[in-house]
């Protein structure tokens, strides 16, 4: 019996597995991770996690009973696949034959090619990464990001807290200015300069500088900014590869219908970072959301797809609705999102100012598709009751 | 009943799970969560899934 294979222990796996265990489907399940690691939460990695005392046991996901007899293949990727035959290999060799394939692979951190020596250079990913990197920040070390999105202005709070000196280097304008908007995020690197970050905005890195380890980048203004490590978050790729040769899209993660089907398919889904789906509450293109609560939100809906196919009932064709949502905390600051913030085409300050606590409602031509709150968390159930009428 | 817990060492008081099950968890004026912590057997299913969307998995069930 070859039953659901998952390719991804992250979150959105587990939710698959979950939701297949609660929907009645006893069959074969098999969880494939490429980390060594059970299910485990990733954002404390560039918070709690990174400041010290957190280890990755301590971050395990609460796994429920009913999923205690699915199989974990732990520490080897996805290389190659046939969805035709059923079957995918993953690096060791195995190979898993499948009824039914749920793809949570996941994304991975984008690397920029920047001549100069590798040594230095690191991503916040996975736990290994966190560890690694924590054991850079040592006060004094002179710490340099790459990228001013939220994992690049976490790292920067949490290595202020340990005394490093913290150059910000970045294309965009202000620092998260994608989902914030220029005034929020401009008043979010105030609070960074006044923590003692320096910023370097709408620079670009053109060389790093040392022998064997990188002790200096040098900037297209020409500025040479001397550093131990570097912390490189600008962005990500989608872990799709091993899909390739599939005849599936795989440019923009994989598109999937409201039921999570893959796009050209009839027995996979694709959930959480990767998976490009229609929300009902927003209208326009489908898109990938890389917010933690997506996972669970396409996780839950591929479980039970997954289980009406291969019980052999109807999949329910219901609209995708889910509210996306983030967090970030930085210092003592707590920006929380509803929405589409990043859709707006108008942002109106209703309360507070960016340089203290504050909500921002975003618009496009549809009305509000977005609210974010700094320091105001109490304040934002409303407006999530209000996007969620949307639909 | 089913007992719940918050590790208010983990909790950040996002308030999310405010939105899955509101009659066992709320955000005071402070902005700080309250909730109850004996609830009857059936509200596991809200309980369950307001402990799946803590973004600091700060929710214990038993």
């Amino acid at each position: 019996m070859a039953g659901v294979v998952i390719i991804g222990a992250g979150l959105g796996g587990l939710r698959v597995a979950e939701t297949l265990r609660a929907s009645g489907y006893a069959g074969e399940v098999t969880i494939v991770g490429d980390e060594i690691h059970l299910p485990y939460n990733r954002p404390p990695l560039s918070k709690e996690a990174l400041a010290g005392g957190v280890e990755v046991a301590d971050l395990e996901f609460r796994r429920k009973a009913h999923v205690d007899d699915v199989t974990w293949k732990l520490g080897s990727p996805a290389v190659t696949s046939s969805i035709k035959e059923g079957t995918v290999t993953l690096a060791d060799g195995t190979v898993l034959h499948f009824d039914a394939l749920a793809v949570a692979a996941g994304i991975r951190p984008r690397r920029l090619p920047i001549p100069g020596p590798q040594a230095g250079r690191v991503v916040l990913r996975t736990a290994e990464d966190a560890r690694e990197l924590r054991a850079a920040l040592v006060p004094g070390a002179k710490v340099l990001i790459m990228g001013a999105g939220f994992i690049g202005c976490e790292v920067a709070a949490t290595a202020r807290k340990v005394d490093c000196e913290v150059n910000i280097v970045a294309l965009d304008a202000e620092p998260m200015i994608r989902p914030l908007g220029a005034e929020l995020g401009a008043g979010m690197r105030r609070r960074h300069e006044a923590n003692g970050v320096n910023f370097h905005l709408g620079r670009t890195i053109t060389a790093f500088n040392g022998t064997d380890h990188v002790e200096s980048a040098t900037l297209d203004d020409g500025t040479v900014l001397a550093c131990d490590i570097v912390v490189e978050a600008v962005g990500s790729m989608a872990n799709v590869e091993w899909l390739d040769g599939n005849g599936l899209d795989l440019s923009d993660g994989l598109s999937v219908d409201d039921a999570m089907i893959v796009e050209g398919t009839t027995n996979v889904v694709a959930v959480g970072d990767i998976a490009r789906h229609h929300n009902v509450l927003f209208s326009g293109p489908k898109r990938r959301i890389e917010h933690w609560n997506m996972p669970t939100e396409t996780g839950k809906r591929a479980g039970q797809t997954l289980a009406a196919l291969l019980a052999g009932e109807e999949v329910s064709q219901a609209p995708f609705s889910a509210m996306p949502s983030f967090w970030s905390d930085q210092y003592s600051h707590k920006i929380q999102s509803f929405g589409m913030p990043g859709n707006a085409t108008r942002i109106e300050i209703v309360s507070g100012t960016p340089d203290e606590a504050c909500i921002a409602e975003y618009f496009d031509d549809s009305g509000l598709v977005g609210v974010i709150g700094i320091d105001k968390t109490s304040e934002l159930a409303p407006y999530r009751k209000l996007l969620m009428e949307r639909g | 009943m089913i007992k719940v817990t918050i590790d208010m060492d983990k909790c950040q008081h996002y308030g999310q799970c405010c939105f899955e099950a509101p009659d066992v968890f709320s955000l005071d004026d402070a902005g700080h969560i309250v909730y109850v912590a004996e609830v009857a057997d059936d509200r596991r299913d809200d309980v369950e899934s307001a402990a799946d969307v803590c973004p600091m998995q700060a929710i214990e069930i038993s």
